[in-house]
């Protein structure tokens, strides 16, 4: 807590030295690592198709970690994700059973989710509540519409055409999903690294009472964040259903602490106010090439999850233990 | 008077006297002593673990951890009595407390020392806790028949028309409004989450006040994790799945600030029972069980923002004055 006698350097390092050393660099080395050691641990992992499989592992839950990422910078948290996936999923099934077509289908899920996005930022941005119990709260309340509406019961029965958002290629070995994730990566990049909104961000995360005093629209930043996390969420409920085939009320379960997870990993402060998109894409692809060769090497799904489960914990704790150690 | 009539306590005895008899008007049977001791009796899991997250609460924190700590103690409670039958209740109870005390200290000394974000540390112990279940049963489940009779026994000893479950729970709760009320640490969870800087001033350690908030909300799942896998006969990975944002429901219907130091163990106990009424009220009013999920959310929503709202009023009133003053 004590850090009076910080050392202020006499001049930066060369930007460089800065770049190797930073997070993302090496975030990058234990995705290297990661991917070596896999490929000597199986020898199904080397293939080019099974490259691409292992990419559906992580290029949903990507999809709302970039969203998520703003919104942690900005200093708030979405625990709501994956129950937003759960009902635009099951809104999505419900339209798919009258015989809705897919345009219709990808509008139903993207609106169910800009509208969760739009509840959890009205109760957060207007009524001025903290936004960690407000998702908590329409965490439930998501799932349980899908509850109500699904009971123990699934959808299936989706037209033939809508399986391409989820199990479509677009060239090759690239899958339209992965192909999205990448198109995403780079817009949210320049959003949040090259726009006056992106500056915006940080700014509040940093310190909301400064940033309101510097003009700028707090409330309506935060809002749109909300309602761009709900949009990913819809996004990602559009490719899950299409690659899954059918919804039940438990889809996606506890993919919001996936989502927390990768964004954290990724160097995003969990108080917010620093953080870097490229950071959020190499964490990504650590966690979907872990859960691969994990799952190449017959390991439960649910011992990943204490893998997961470390790793957010360890990613911050190591930091400052070293920085403890070297006090 | 008029403070008695305002306070959430008040308002939630009076929303479940309400609640009760709007249900009584339709289904008298609900409201019989016998089924009302039911009704506590399986509510009696959600106060105990209530009381605990309150604390947590009180203190800025929060425990997502608390069902999965509860989940892994029952897993290692269920097995110890199929590896050792003849252990008395009193060593598995006192060996439930010490493990929960010890999975909770874990969290509390990841906030405590390393200061990592609370919610952090125990959405990952939460993972971790369940993981470590599978790693240990291999995915098994523990039935009743595997189970001693005096193990399954113990919680539904009925003594003075209660079992011992609910009987365990009141204890629970009034040791906690004591403790809370009376005793020097009890003070410093409201003076840590009230005002942190303020509190370092006053001599108090903040982190290690938190830590101790954590270590009694882990002995609490603990012990609830041996109840629960004996009054239910059954021990699985998935027990008490998602039960840990029902906890914090409780509090927050029972106004407990997620922002610290404002709420009282009475309110949590009751946002507790408020929820375990409504829960134990569908099937007889014949709702389907599939609405309890969206109804405790919509509880939640609607309790957090009546929480600000009553924060709020307070600051107009002082502006107003300000403005009449001169």
């Amino acid at each position: 807590m004590t850090d009076a006698t910080r050392h202020i350097p006499d001049r930066l390092q060369s930007p460089a030295a800065r770049a190797l050393k930073s997070w993302e660099s090496l975030l990058l080395a234990v995705a290297i690592a990661v991917f070596i050691v896999n490929s000597f641990a199986s020898p199904y992992f080397l293939s080019a198709w099974n490259l691409s499989d292992a990419t559906f592992n992580f290029t949903e839950k990507a999809m709302i970690a970039f969203a998520m990422a703003m919104l942690i910078i900005a200093g708030e948290i979405d625990l709501s994700v994956a129950s937003i996936i759960a009902l635009a999923s099951t809104a999505m099934g419900a339209a798919a059973q009258v015989g809705a077509g897919v345009p219709v289908l990808v509008l139903i899920g993207l609106g169910t989710g800009l509208l969760c996005g739009a509840i959890n930022g009205l109760l957060v941005t207007g009524l001025g509540l903290p936004s960690i119990v407000v998702t908590i709260g329409t965490m439930s309340l998501f799932r349980g519409i899908s509850f109500i509406v699904l009971g123990d019961k699934a959808y299936t029965g989706y037209p033939p055409g809508f399986a391409y958002f989820g199990q479509g290629y677009v060239w090759w070995v690239i899958s339209f999903e992965f192909a999205l994730f990448a198109v995403l990566a780079a817009v949210y990049a320049v959003v949040l690294h090259k726009t006056s909104f992106g500056r915006a961000v940080y700014a509040i995360g940093n310190n909301p009472t400064g940033a309101l005093f510097s003009g700028i629209r707090v409330a309506r930043v935060k809002f749109v964040l909300f309602l761009l996390t709900g949009l990913m969420s819809g996004l990602a409920a559009v490719c899950l259903t299409s690659r899954l085939g059918s919804t039940r009320p438990s889809i996606a379960t506890g993919w919001e602490l996936e989502v927390v997870t990768m964004v954290v990993l990724g160097g995003v402060n969990i108080l917010g106010g620093s953080g870097t998109i490229p950071g959020v894409v190499i964490a990504a692809f650590v966690m979907g090439l872990v859960t691969f060769g994990f799952g190449l090497l017959n390991v439960p799904g649910i011992v990943m999850s204490i893998f997961v489960g470390l790793l957010l914990i360890a990613v911050i704790a190591l930091p400052r233990l070293w920085a403890m150690w070297r006090r | 008077m008029s403070g008695v009539l305002k306070s959430r306590e008040a308002l939630l005895v009076a929303v479940i006297a309400a609640l009760l008899a709007v249900i009584a008007s339709r289904f008298p049977s609900f409201v019989t002593p016998g089924n009302l001791a039911r009704v506590l009796n399986d509510t009696a899991p959600l106060i105990i673990l209530a009381v605990g997250q309150a604390l947590v609460i009180l203190t800025r924190c929060i425990d997502l951890s608390v069902a999965a700590n509860l989940a892994l103690t029952g897993m290692v409670c269920a097995m110890l009595n199929v590896a050792m039958p003849g252990l008395p209740v009193a060593a598995i109870l006192a060996l439930a407390m010490t493990m929960g005390a010890c999975l909770g200290a874990l969290n509390g000394l990841l906030v405590w020392k390393l200061s990592i974000p609370p919610i952090v540390v125990t959405l990952g112990t939460m993972t971790i806790f369940r993981g470590l279940i599978f790693v240990i049963s291999d995915g098994t489940w523990i039935n009743a028949h595997q189970m001693s009779p005096a193990f399954t026994g113990f919680p539904r000893t009925v003594i003075l028309g209660l079992p011992v479950l609910a009987w365990i729970a009141l204890a629970v709760a009034a040791l906690f409004l004591l403790v809370v009320a009376r005793a020097p640490l009890g003070r410093a969870f409201y003076a840590v989450g009230g005002n942190p800087h303020a509190a370092v001033y006053a001599g108090l350690n903040v982190g290690r006040t938190q830590f101790w908030a954590f270590v009694i909300s882990g002995t609490l799942a603990g012990l609830t994790g041996y109840l629960w896998v004996a009054r239910y006969s059954i021990a699985y990975v998935d027990i008490a799945g998602g039960f840990e944002l029902e906890v914090v429901a409780a509090c927050v219907i029972g106004g407990i600030s997620i922002a610290g130091g404002a709420g009282t163990v009475l309110g949590a106990v009751l946002g507790a029972l408020f929820l375990g009424i409504v829960k134990n009220a569908l099937p007889v009013v014949g709702i389907s069980p599939f609405w309890q999920l969206a109804i405790s959310g919509s509880a939640i929503v609607i309790a957090v923002a009546f929480n600000a709202r009553a924060r709020r009023a307070k600051g107009r009133i002082i502006l107003r004055r300000a403005e009449a003053a001169p």
